[in-house]
């Protein structure tokens, strides 16, 4: 009893402890909201000062009429904006349609990878193999492998597909070796119990991962899976070294003729008009996801 | 007769993980309708034999008998088998990302081929019965973990399992949320349900079993009537573990009623 009684005592005090130093009073409130006002006035000045220094950096550069005219004149901007855009509307089209199969075909590379059995055995080599091998080779090489080897083979279909498509096969071979090691984290991340519980109820191994274990996974990669495409998005402009005219090169076009590299800035800015939002739409959609599942006050 | 035959029988279940020998000789028999509570110290093998009974680990040595057929046997479907034995962990495994009535319909849905009312309406009777009709849509991590634990015991039940299998469902719960969910496993075995329950409430355990095994150093030790295992230990470790408990102040209703 006494033994009981002591060790009863203990936490309690730790608790009242907690609590003096807890709940606020009245003017400790106070003083806290003015040093919170204080630093919102420090980080507002430092911003402010930080970017002037920057711009004066710029505007006080020898070169700097130079390069306002080169690189952000306004009639650059109205002359080269068709023939840019058309080129980034190539880009989009190629990333639209390599990020759907890379979605799919890491997906599948990675669930062959998690799945556990000797009959997959043979399977799971081949998976590391692939991944381990395109994720180590950089996507230019694989683009003119794949551009120009597989034409100079001289096979019927294989030899005969368009550069675009030379385009999104090299795309897809390179970004879902990197999406399936995303995806393969995700799978892993989901805690053992989750799939013993599944399996306990009767679902078979791999109504387990399709109802259970992936849709906890593919949430939690979210944010990767984004950096990713991200990432995609901007290397649809390797594809113009096989003389697809994308974004990058229609900008080199007009530079070549205008000597004005004006529409380099006006693709700069199309890319980082697509990645913006789309950034931003994603918080918002991991956010919403979050409040419904968790608890208001966690 | 029928009635002579256990609905759930281990014999001479061995499991080891690698050198260490968890379960060393199980001989267990679970008669229909009836509930056997297992006690015994933590490690002493009771969550391994709860695993083994329903296949999620594979026994070295015996075997287990389900209905008077053998579930050990290589070409068994493990996946059939536990269709009907129901299982409840410790920690609640409710999938985070569906609502309750999701969990409680996923099973008889994907598994039985049930349509969707029918699977959503036999789980809103479930929850209803156990008191979450008001939580079908709530997310898990919404409700409290009393709430939770009973919304996976009636998960299990909604495959209709001929057998529940309670693994110390009560040791992660607040202490004031522990009622509920006894409430819930006494209901339960008044409606007949036959179950094996390891459990360290000793008030519950004799006041639920029909039969209560002590498990020491994986075997059982001693079975019997909880009277008598509570009262009368034969055995010296029983004696001593039931002590340790009571001094712990785990039993203190047990104590109290004494």
């Amino acid at each position: 009893m006494g033994m009981g009684f002591e060790t009863r005592v203990e936490p309690r005090g730790g608790g009242l402890t907690a609590g003096e130093a807890g709940p606020p009073g009245g003017s400790r409130g106070l003083a806290r909201k003015r040093s919170q006002r204080r630093d919102a006035v420090i980080s507002t000045i430092s911003t402010i000062v930080f970017f002037a220094l920057v711009v004066a950096l710029i505007a006080l550069s020898p070169g700097v009429n130079k390069v306002v005219e080169s690189f952000f004149s306004l009639t650059g901007f109205k002359d080269s904006f068709g023939t840019v855009s058309e080129g980034f509307w190539l880009n989009v089209k190629l990333m639209l349609v390599a990020e759907g199969i890379v979605l799919v075909v890491a997906l599948g590379i990675a669930v062959i990878r998690s799945l556990s059995g000797p009959v997959m055995a043979p399977l799971r080599i081949v998976a590391l193999i692939y991944t381990d091998v395109f994720r180590g080779i950089p996507l230019i090489l694989v683009i003119f492998i794949v551009g120009l080897g597989l034409p100079a083979l001289q096979l019927d279909f294989i030899s005969d597909q368009s550069v675009f498509t030379y385009g999104v096969v090299s795309l897809v071979l390179v970004y879902s070796a990197y999406v399936t090691e995303v995806y393969r984290a995700g799978i892993e991340s989901v805690h053992p119990s989750q799939l013993a519980g599944a399996r306990s109820l009767g679902l078979s191994q791999w109504q387990s991962m399709r109802f259970v274990v992936l849709p906890q996974a593919v949430r939690r990669v979210i944010p990767p899976l984004l950096n990713d495409f991200i990432g995609l998005q901007k290397d649809t402009a390797l594809v113009g070294l096989l003389g697809l005219v994308e974004v990058a090169r229609a900008a080199e076009n007009y530079a070549a003729s205008t000597f004005n590299f004006t529409g380099y800035t006006m693709a700069a800015l199309l890319f980082i008009a697509v990645t913006i939002p789309l950034a931003r739409v994603t918080d918002w959609l991991i956010e919403r996801d979050r409040r419904r599942m968790r608890a208001t006050g966690g | 007769m029928s009635e002579q035959l256990p609905l759930l029988r281990l014999e001479r279940v061995h499991k080891s993980y690698g050198d260490l020998e968890v379960l060393r000789g199980i001989d267990l028999d679970v008669p229909a309708n009836k509930v056997i509570c297992l006690i015994g110290a933590s490690g002493s093998g009771k969550s391994t034999l709860l695993k083994c009974a329903n296949l999620i680990e594979p026994i070295t040595e015996g075997r287990i008998l389900f209905e008077g057929e053998e579930i050990t046997t290589e070409d068994t479907d493990p996946d059939r088998v536990r269709r009907h034995i129901g299982i409840v962990f410790q920690a609640f495994n409710l999938f985070p990302h569906m609502t309750v009535l999701a969990n409680v319909t996923l099973a008889p849905r994907r598994v039985l081929g049930m349509p969707q009312p029918a699977a959503e309406e036999h789980a809103l009777e479930l929850l209803a019965r156990f008191g979450l009709a008001d939580k079908a849509r709530e997310y898990p991590d919404r409700i409290s973990g009393g709430q939770q634990q009973r919304a996976a015991i009636v998960r299990a039940m909604a495959m209709q399992p001929r057998i529940m299998l309670l693994d110390e469902v009560t040791s992660a719960l607040d202490p004031e949320l522990v009622g509920e969910v006894l409430t819930v496993i006494r209901e339960l075995a008044k409606s007949g349900m036959t179950m094996l329950i390891s459990t360290h409430e000793m008030g519950f355990a004799r006041q639920i079993a029909d039969r209560v095994c002590f498990m020491s150093e994986g075997v059982i030790l001693e079975q019997g009537p909880p009277d008598l295992i509570f009262h009368a230990p034969r055995h010296e470790r029983t004696a001593g573990f039931l002590k340790r408990v009571i001094e712990a102040g785990r039993a203190a209703d047990l104590a109290a009623e004494v």
